[in-house]
């Protein structure tokens, strides 16, 4: 028999889903490039302003595994770097949007039928009612299209989803009978939000946030595809994706990778996201 | 006469819904004493929990009053000060949903006691220690999680959690309904010996009567929203002078012969509970009763007291 | 005793968890007879349900594990049994009806739809007669005494009272002929008056059709009522076995007699103490007889053997404290 350890115990709620583990290698693998990415890339220097059209529209090969661009830049070097403001983009937004969303939720959720809740809640659904990549589009074009602005004008868009998924549980939680065991004690509502009903909704929104790294870095591709992203010579996968796409179909290699990446990503950490929540569920394993 | 713990008159809870105006409460009036413990007992829909939460503030009554110690508290507990909810506590029927799954047994214990306590986070463990001796689970407890604890061991933590702030009146509400009976053995008597040592009053509410038989010292008995008797544990159980009371107490079904001579001859229940919507006329009871008269229909009864402290309502009594 | 209806031999089964297997049945005996009303008690997680679902074939696997054992029903094992077999066997031969009424029916269809659907899957023919279908719902609902069927038909579960939901749980079982019903606590969720028209309408179903019942409770008082014979179950195993009034006039296990002492009577002479230390953690449960390290009368071999029972042919117990006395 095997010692039952709280590591272990985890690891296996976790990898009872293998394609939790695979989401998780991923995931790693991303990140790791992306974090490494001067050390790991095979050209650093293509990253930047760098141009030698001798090497130019070079299909796949071995010094160049997914092949050169217009410019004769690495593909390969060029997604690597790419992660990195996808990543950044993604921890930030969710950095802006999670307390928000979460802290409005929660507030409308427990206070429900005053006119917290009333006016939370019909602010959200205005800004639920607007198409998300539209909002976006509109924000960043008013603003002078560069990453800072994009992670804004996704935040704006952003926070909504928090206060509704909350804002469900909340409504829910406060008629659990912990709750009502604290309000009878005299708890303040500081703590009843935060250390009563917040600790139930983690694990939904662990969940959602990792689904949501992926869905965030992909609105940030379709941003930088438009070009209102992050701005050349700084590699992003969606601006290589469009300019890519001038080429095809005979250098299909400047679109397909960079969009294979963007792929790459969005699967990784939506197969990591289901672990998650297998991980913080309160089942016994 | 000295001021009682708890006096509930004529309490009413009405609850407004779509389907209509839910009479959940009627006229209920009792009295509970320190170190007594009042059975109240009903079916569901009999508006037993009612009452228990409107005493704990979690309704605000429809009409009627309740006074702790002689002051009125027939206000929500929003709007009751700190040190009164300090007095009245009370503990859930399902002790899973009753303890924060996200929290651990030590931070469940210590919200009582930051709350109402000297606030001193020196002596903040060794109270908690203190709590879990007195519901006999070990010290380690404190790093547990609910989810580890068995039923029963999850209900002692919430009595405990209750009595951290040392009330003086504990409502009951089902605390062993969900557990079982060698579990239920060691709840109950671990409440009794507590009331026995602090003097506490208990308002226990449940459908089980032969629990109550064993440690309430008066019983009332409810049926949709009313009162129906109310008497001394002993006299209830030997002389039950409703019909509905001993419809009841010829159907619980018992594990031995010497209780089997104790209950009243076998009335075979019938009917169900009528829906608090639509109650019937009259007696409330007549539908379902056997020895109904043509005035039951017409009429409710009033309240009387057959014989001191035997109060009931049937017109088939009579002083 | 002439050749059991229901016949488990030896069953154990587990549960899979990170680092081993929870061992929630151990050695299961169990017997019934053809229309003999028996009664399976024990204290949450103690393996009733398990049983029960073991027979019916529908425990969950994984993390279910069938380590061993034998289900003999009508001559053949059910564990063997083909998909088909055991499909027959629920249409025509076991009903079970379980705690919560409310779960067992579909919130989104009526009453009716419901009754059709196990009519048409009880007959094993594609019926659509529709007037057919009605005659035999009416019917089934009349003989759970619900008042007003053809009403009935047309209701959606919520808008009946969970004693009615039972009874429609019920018909919903019975709506063919059927040789046993397991009843897994068919009235704890009601109140007591409303418990008491349940069982009774079991009881007199199962006289009528000649059927045999086995009720499962956590209320001793409930088996002691309803059933002629009693199976006691603690952690898995089965402690004792008997004629339900020899066994609650002389209960002979130490967990049986502990338990029946924690029933709150209606003489009212307070509450015994309760059983010392808690039920066994099944990851590692205790060796020997599972129950004694809570046994007042344990001795060097309870922990060392497991008791097999022992008694007399209408009494078996499992315990060494009976191992002399009762060949």
């Amino acid at each position: 028999m095997k010692k039952r350890t709280v590591w272990g115990k985890w690891w296996y709620k976790f990898s009872r889903n293998p394609l939790s583990v695979v989401g998780l290698c991923m995931v790693c693998a991303i990140v790791f490039v992306a974090l490494f990415a001067p050390w790991v890339a095979p050209y650093p220097e293509h990253a930047g302003p760098y141009v030698n059209y001798g090497e130019a529209n070079q299909p796949p090969s071995l010094p160049h595994p997914f092949g050169t661009d217009a410019f004769g830049r690495d593909i390969l070097s060029r997604v690597f770097f790419a992660f990195r403001s996808s990543l950044l983009m993604g921890m930030v937004v969710l950095a802006i949007v999670v307390p928000v969303g979460v802290t409005l939720g929660l507030v409308a959720g427990y206070f429900k039928e005053s006119w917290l809740d009333i006016l939370i809640m019909r602010i959200t659904d205005i800004f639920l009612s607007v198409p998300p990549l539209i909002l976006a589009l509109a924000i960043t074009s008013v603003l002078k299209p560069n990453l800072t602005n994009a992670m804004i004008a996704v935040s704006v868009m952003w926070w909504p989803w928090y206060t509704r998924l909350v804002y469900g549980m909340a409504t829910s939680l406060r008629n659990e009978y912990f709750v009502q065991s604290a309000e009878l004690l005299g708890a303040s509502k500081f703590h009843i939000l935060f250390r009563e009903i917040l600790p139930n909704c983690v694990s939904t929104i662990l969940t959602k946030m990792t689904l949501d790294m992926g869905w965030v870095i992909l609105i940030g591709a379709a941003l930088s595809f438009v070009g209102l992203g992050e701005q050349p010579p700084k590699p992003a996968l969606g601006t290589m994706v469009s300019d890519g796409a001038r080429y095809l179909p005979e250098y299909w290699w400047m679109a397909v990778f960079p969009g294979l990446a963007i792929m790459l990503i969005v699967l990784g950490f939506n197969l990591l996201g289901d672990g998650i929540g297998d991980l913080f569920s309160l089942e016994e394993a | 006469m000295s001021i009682p713990l708890l006096e509930v008159q004529d309490l009413h809870k009405f609850f407004f819904t779509t389907r209509g105006v839910v009479k959940a409460v009627q006229g209920v009036s009792f009295t509970l004493s320190a170190q007594e413990t009042l059975g109240l007992v009903g079916e569901s829909g009999s508006g037993k929990s009612t009452v228990a939460y409107t005493v704990m503030g979690m309704y605000s009554p429809t009409g009627g009053k309740i006074l702790f110690r002689g002051q009125d508290i027939s206000v929500s507990h929003e709007r009751r000060p700190l040190s009164l909810k300090k007095e009245l506590q009370i503990v859930f029927q399902d002790p899973g949903s009753s303890l924060n799954p996200r929290r651990s047994i030590g931070d469940i214990l210590a919200l009582p006691l930051s709350i109402h306590g000297k606030n001193n986070p020196g002596t903040m463990k060794e109270r908690i220690e203190e709590l879990l001796q007195m519901v006999e689970l070990p010290p380690e407890y404190v790093s547990k999680y609910p989810r580890s604890l068995g039923g029963g061991e999850k209900q002692m933590v919430a009595i405990a959690r209750a009595l951290a702030v040392e009330p003086s009146l504990v409502v009951l509400d089902e605390p062993t309904s969900a557990l079982d009976v060698s579990v239920q053995a060691k709840i109950i008597n671990m409440l009794v010996e507590i009331q026995k040592k602090r003097g506490l009053g208990y308002l226990f509410i449940t459908h089980d009567l032969s629990l109550m038989r064993n440690i309430a010292h008066r019983v009332a008995i409810m049926y949709l929203g009313r009162i129906m008797e109310l008497a001394p544990s002993r006299v209830f159980f030997e002389k039950p002078l409703h019909p509905y009371t001993r419809m009841l107490i010829s159907s619980i079904p018992v594990v031995s012969e010497q209780e089997e001579k104790l209950k009243p001859q076998k009335i075979i229940p019938r009917g169900e509970i009528p829906s608090p919507v639509n109650l019937p006329s009259g007696c409330v009871f007549h539908p379902r009763c056997i020895e109904r008269e043509e005035l039951c229909s017409q009429k409710e009864p009033e309240m009387i007291e057959a014989e001191p402290g035997h109060w009931v309502k049937c017109h088939l009594i009579r002083t | 005793m002439s050749q059991p209806l229901l016949d488990i031999q030896n069953l154990s089964v587990r549960f899979r968890v990170y680092g081993g297997y929870l061992r929630v049945l151990d050695g299961v005996n169990f017997q019934v007879a053809p229309q003999e009303r028996v009664g399976l008690v024990g204290e949450t997680g103690c393996g009733k349900t398990t049983t029960m679902k073991t027979i019916m074939r529908i425990l969950p696997q994984p993390p279910g594990v069938i380590k061993g054992g034998k289900i003999i029903f009508k001559g053949k094992d059910v564990l063997g049994m083909e998909s088909w077999e055991v499909e027959r066997m629920r249409r025509r031969e076991v009903a079970m009806i379980f705690q919560d009424p409310t779960a067992a029916l579909n919130p989104v269809f009526t009453i009716g739809e419901q009754l059709f659907d196990a009519i048409r899957y009880a007959t094993g023919k594609e019926e659509s007669d529709h007037r057919f279908l009605r005659e035999v719902a009416i019917r089934a609902l009349e003989e759970v005494a619900l008042p007003d069927p053809a009403r009935i038909l047309t209701n959606y579960p919520i808008q009946l009272s969970g004693g009615m939901r039972q009874r429609v749980c019920i018909a919903l079982a019975l709506a063919c002929p059927k040789e046993l019903l397991i009843a897994d606590e068919p009235g704890t969720s009601l109140d007591v008056t409303i418990q008491d028209q349940i069982l009774r309408l079991i009881n007199r179903l199962a006289e009528e059709r000649k059927m045999a019942v086995i009720l499962i409770s956590h209320s001793l008082g409930v088996i002691r009522d309803w059933t002629e014979r009693v199976w006691v179950m603690y952690a898995g195993t089965v402690v004792e076995e008997a004629r339900t009034q020899e066994l609650f006039a002389q209960p002979l296990h130490p967990y049986t007699q502990a338990l029946l002492k924690c029933v709150p009577k209606l003489t009212g002479e307070g509450i015994a103490e309760g059983i010392p230390g808690r039920i066994p953690d099944y990851f590692d449960p205790p060796s020997g007889c599972r129950f004694h390290p809570r046994c007042p009368y344990r001795m060097a071999i309870c922990s060392q053997e497991k008791p097999r029972l022992y008694g007399t042919p209408t009494h078996h117990v499992a315990c060494f404290l009976y191992q002399e006395e009762r060949k």
